[in-house]
């Protein structure tokens, strides 16, 4: 199979492109990322490897607004995600100046995707290395969405999805405990998930928080250790609620 | 000459198509720097060789109900009349008209044109273009042939999520919102009727007979408009044709021949 993985343009004889493979292979060791759809806001979350003492955390910042309603959060290769984002945010501003209308979610997770599926059949480049995850609010109807890309070139929409290191151990959770919410439940099952593959406090979580009024609002680190607090504390009430049955009766 | 042909080609990528990867912009049209001393001026020239006179009346105006539309429909080279029977509304889709004056082709050409790419943004999008939307891409095209000789004077009009919509695209590359237009040889006469009878609160009778009106006036003193002066509404459920009056005929319904009573007298005098 050696032969098949140096020019990506080379199916294999099974079918496979292994560039995009190993791209996907890239996403899986980057950071946990997860979104959560409700009903009237949708909450981003990232894992933020522990910052150097002498780094400015406020340089490394892993959620982006491409527009005033669109937000996007990735995992996998952060040099890669930089150039994705920046045609993103010129392609936003080039359908607002040709069609004189804001962007729908679809239409720039169309595009995104497609750039990344454009590297996957041309010679002599390789693939992006990195998932992306895009919420926003449909312009015109308000409607909350949220798309997740691949290296491949692929996209789709989810209620609730994660990327990155222990993705399937975060889709998990969330297949178990979705159901619709709004406002802070859709934070706390947001930090929930992300809290069953990341060591738990405000300074490992990056959370940011999309509704129509306000836009994209990231939240402080005392915000997200409250939150956390609060989910741990109904945690405790929960075990000792299964330690206590013999009682009631 | 690099022109546009961006709304024919096909969208599926080509192989060796690299160029765009590296800067995410297409090349801009441009064309050869043509063999002339006056930079300046050839422009100015080329424009005058080319510009028939833009003989024709059009008109537009949004009012409480929708837009209504209007045409003549004479076609004229020089003094001699060409035609007495063109479709000067253009039917971009059912629910957004364009209008034509200046080069029939080139009015005829751009609006099949910008039909097809309204139709590829609602496949792609899953929702109709904007007035606004589908005025811009004309006007951008027409401004990417400036100065190439084009002759275009039209109006988009039609009904979108945000109700009525009327825009002024011009060949110069101008594009205007606004809530009356009228282009054309005519337009200074279909201006004075029009401007004199508008209100906002107009039913949609009113305002077609104020449209065919204008257009009456118009053919009645601009020699290069005649015809048949044809009336469209647009509304939320799309475009409609309401009329289409031969403008000798309406000459003759505004101001019917009254007989002088010398002629009563020699009718009765024989015994009619």
């Amino acid at each position: 199979m050696a032969r098949y993985d140096r020019a990506i343009t080379v199916f294999s004889p099974d079918g496979h492109l292994f560039q995009v493979e190993y791209a996907l292979e890239a996403v899986r060791k980057g950071n946990a990322a997860v979104g959560v759809r409700g009903t009237d806001t949708i909450v981003l979350g990232v894992e933020k490897k522990s910052t150097a003492k002498l780094q400015d955390s406020r340089s490394v910042r892993k959620i982006v607004s491409l527009d005033d309603h669109i937000a996007l959060a990735c995992a996998g290769l952060k040099a890669d995600a930089r150039v994705l984002i920046n045609r993103a945010r010129i392609e936003c501003q080039s359908h607002r100046l040709t069609v004189e209308d804001p962007v729908t979610v679809e239409y720039i997770t169309r595009y995104i995707a497609g750039l990344q599926q454009k590297y996957t059949q041309s010679g002599g480049v390789r693939p992006f290395g990195l998932s992306t995850l895009i919420v926003g609010f449909d312009p015109y109807t308000g409607v909350p969405s949220l798309y997740q890309t691949d290296p491949s070139g692929t996209f789709s929409a989810w209620k609730a999805n994660a990327t990155g290191r222990n993705s399937n151990s975060m889709r998990e959770f969330l297949e178990k405990n979705y159901k619709e919410t709004s406002g802070q439940e859709t934070v706390k099952l947001a930090i929930r998930a992300l809290l069953e593959v990341v060591e738990s406090g405000g300074k490992n979580i990056e959370v940011a928080v999309m509704t129509k009024e306000h836009g994209l609002q990231q939240l402080e680190e005392a915000e997200i250790d409250a939150v956390v607090a609060e989910i741990e504390a109904e945690k405790a009430a929960a075990e000792a609620a299964k330690k206590a049955p013999p009682k009631e009766t | 000459m690099k022109l546009d042909f961006s709304g024919l080609e096909s969208t599926a990528p080509l192989f060796g198509a690299s160029s765009n990867l590296f800067n995410g912009f297409s090349t801009a049209p441009s064309f050869e720097i043509p063999n002339t001393a006056a930079f300046d001026d050839f422009q100015k020239e080329a424009i005058q060789m080319v510009k028939p006179a833009k003989g024709t009346t059009t008109l537009a105006f949004i009012f409480k109900e929708g837009v209504m539309v209007a045409a003549d429909s004479r076609a004229s080279m020089g003094g001699y009349i060409s035609s007495q029977s063109v479709k000067k509304i253009i039917e971009i889709n059912p629910y957004m008209l364009g209008t034509m004056a200046g080069g029939a082709a080139d009015c005829q050409f751009w609006h099949r044109n910008l039909g097809i790419k309204c139709r590829l943004h609602e496949l792609a999008n899953k929702r109709r273009i904007s007035v606004a939307g589908a005025s811009k891409l004309l006007a951008n095209i027409l401004y990417s042939y400036r100065g190439m000789g084009l002759s275009v004077g039209t109006m988009i009009a039609g009904w979108d999520e945000t109700g009525p919509g009327l825009y002024y695209v011009d060949s110069e590359g101008g594009r205007l919102k606004g809530t009356r237009f009228s282009v054309g040889s005519g337009s200074p006469y279909a201006y004075g009727v029009l401007d004199n009878g508008y209100h906002f609160d107009m039913s949609v009778d009113e305002a077609a007979e104020l449209a065919r009106r204008s257009i009456y006036h118009a053919t009645f003193r601009d020699g290069a408009s005649g015809g048949v002066a044809s009336v469209y509404y647009v509304g939320p459920n799309g475009w409609k044709k309401l009329s289409g009056d031969d403008v000798g005929e309406l000459h003759y319904m505004y101001y019917p021949v009254a007989p002088t009573i010398v002629e009563q007298e020699m009718a009765e005098v024989s015994g009619v």
